[in-house]
């Protein structure tokens, strides 16, 4: 496509049936947003307990970042404005639960029942004004709001986006901001246009003092997109992460593959008929350094 | 749609103080099978709202659950966690509606999504 979708059309219109159905079945557009799922799930920072949690898919489509979170374990609530994208998730058979829903009139969810939300390629969408009545400031408002109370406190959401341009970029942030959020923009390899991806993470929570009290922000003000800051967890602040190295050397841990996941994993597997290695005391076990 | 979800949704609808919980009209239940983790659900007891979970499963049919909230010894029941498990996640609303207790407004349930788009004059 040549130009932006979002500048096409509004997205219920945007993703037609048919635009649904070519979007899934590209194993291009499969795979990268699979990668983008995990990071972003990587970037929820859960507890390493291998606890199922309770996530929400923003924008969810056809399912494809929620099939991530099913995999790893989740249960997810996922929603859309775009029927036809929600039509092609059930023909899949998506294990979490679908909602038609307009993130910009605000989430119908109750208070502080979230553990975790993750969003991919859709929060931008947000910033477009598709009908006289859409004030994007306003629907940023009614997101970012609702978002802050439905998350539990201390959890977190991460935003795969594709912002048209810095202003845009700045004008979700300082929603998010003024909704209460702490947080920022990572960047996976800044220096690669091809792969360079960007993600708003955000940190619900009353102020601590790594959310109080920014770092890298210093005398010019601004986001620090010129500091090498290491992305450290604890760092709150607007800044850049430069991920150099590969990001499968980079991941240690895959949360939530427990042996007893991993066994029903495979049991699914096999009901579905695909040839699955069978179950020994092996499976499961966690690989020793070396490998 | 999973009870779990029917849990902690709303109604938004300008002016409503307390969308919550909306009442569940049936004409379509499923049963779909999910994973069993006792995890999940012991993590997940703190924040359900009882009250709705049980009158949800009753309007759809299922009435095991204990009428009164449990205090959290019932998480090492084994008996417990298994009714607890079916009425969450393995109850389905197929079709029907979910009605805002306090506009009466309707939320058509189709395919079992919710359609929880608001008209412009509620929003
Ligand atoms: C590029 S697709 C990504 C879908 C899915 N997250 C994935 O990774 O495959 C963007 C999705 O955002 C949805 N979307 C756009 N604006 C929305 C809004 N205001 N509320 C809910 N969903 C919206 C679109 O309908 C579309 O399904």
């Amino acid at each position: 496509m040549s130009s932006r979708p979002e500048l096409q059309a509004p997205p219920e219109i945007f993703y037609d049936d048919t635009e649904a159905r070519k979007y899934t079945s590209s194993s291009r557009i499969i795979e990268i947003q699979a990668k983008l799922s995990e990071r972003a799930l990587e970037l929820l920072a859960l507890p390493d307990d291998g606890v199922p949690r309770l996530l929400l898919d923003i924008g969810c489509g056809s399912g494809l970042s929620g099939e991530t979170l099913s995999e790893n374990g989740h249960q997810w609530i996922g929603l859309d404005i775009s029927q036809s994208m929600l039509d092609v998730a059930l023909e899949r058979e998506v294990e979490g639960d679908l909602l038609l829903s307009d993130m910009g009139q605000g989430l119908p969810l109750r208070t502080g029942v979230i553990d975790g939300a993750i969003s991919i390629s859709a929060i931008q969408w947000l910033c477009n004004a598709d009908k006289s009545s859409h004030e994007p400031r306003l629907r940023l408002k009614a997101f970012f709001g609702s978002l802050y109370r439905c998350l539990a406190r201390g959890a977190k959401a991460a935003f795969q986006v594709y912002p048209e341009n810095v202003a845009q970029r700045e004008l979700i942030l300082s929603s998010a901001m003024r909704a209460g959020f702490a947080g920022g923009v990572v960047i996976d390899y800044p220096h690669s246009s091809k792969m360079r991806k960007e993600f708003v993470v955000l940190t619900c929570g009353p102020p601590s003092i790594s959310s109080s009290v920014p770092q890298g922000k210093g005398q010019d003000g601004e986001s620090c997109s010129d500091d090498e800051s290491s992305g450290d967890e604890e760092d709150q602040t607007v800044c850049i992460s430069d991920r150099h190295r590969p990001r499968k050397k980079q991941k240690v841990t895959k949360k939530g593959r427990t042996r007893q996941w991993i066994l029903k994993r495979k049991e699914k597997g096999r009901r579905k008929g695909n040839v699955v290695p069978r179950d020994t005391k092996y499976t499961g076990r966690k690989r020793k350094a070396r490998f | 749609m999973k009870l779990l979800t029917h849990n902690m949704l709303t109604s938004t609808v300008k002016g409503v103080v307390n969308g919550f919980p909306l009442r569940i009209e049936v004409e379509k239940t499923l049963e779909k099978q999910v994973d069993f983790s006792a995890d999940f659900l012991r993590n997940l007891f703190y924040k359900v709202d009882w009250k709705a979970l049980v009158e949800a499963a009753q309007t759809m049919g299922y009435a095991e659950l204990p009428e009164e909230a449990p205090d959290s010894t019932v998480l090492e029941s084994e008996d417990f966690l298994k009714k607890f498990h079916y009425a969450l996640l393995e109850l389905h609303l197929e079709e029907g509606n979910l009605v805002c207790p306090e506009t009466g407004r309707k939320f058509p349930v189709t395919k079992g999504i919710p359609n929880m788009l608001l008209h412009e004059d509620e929003v």
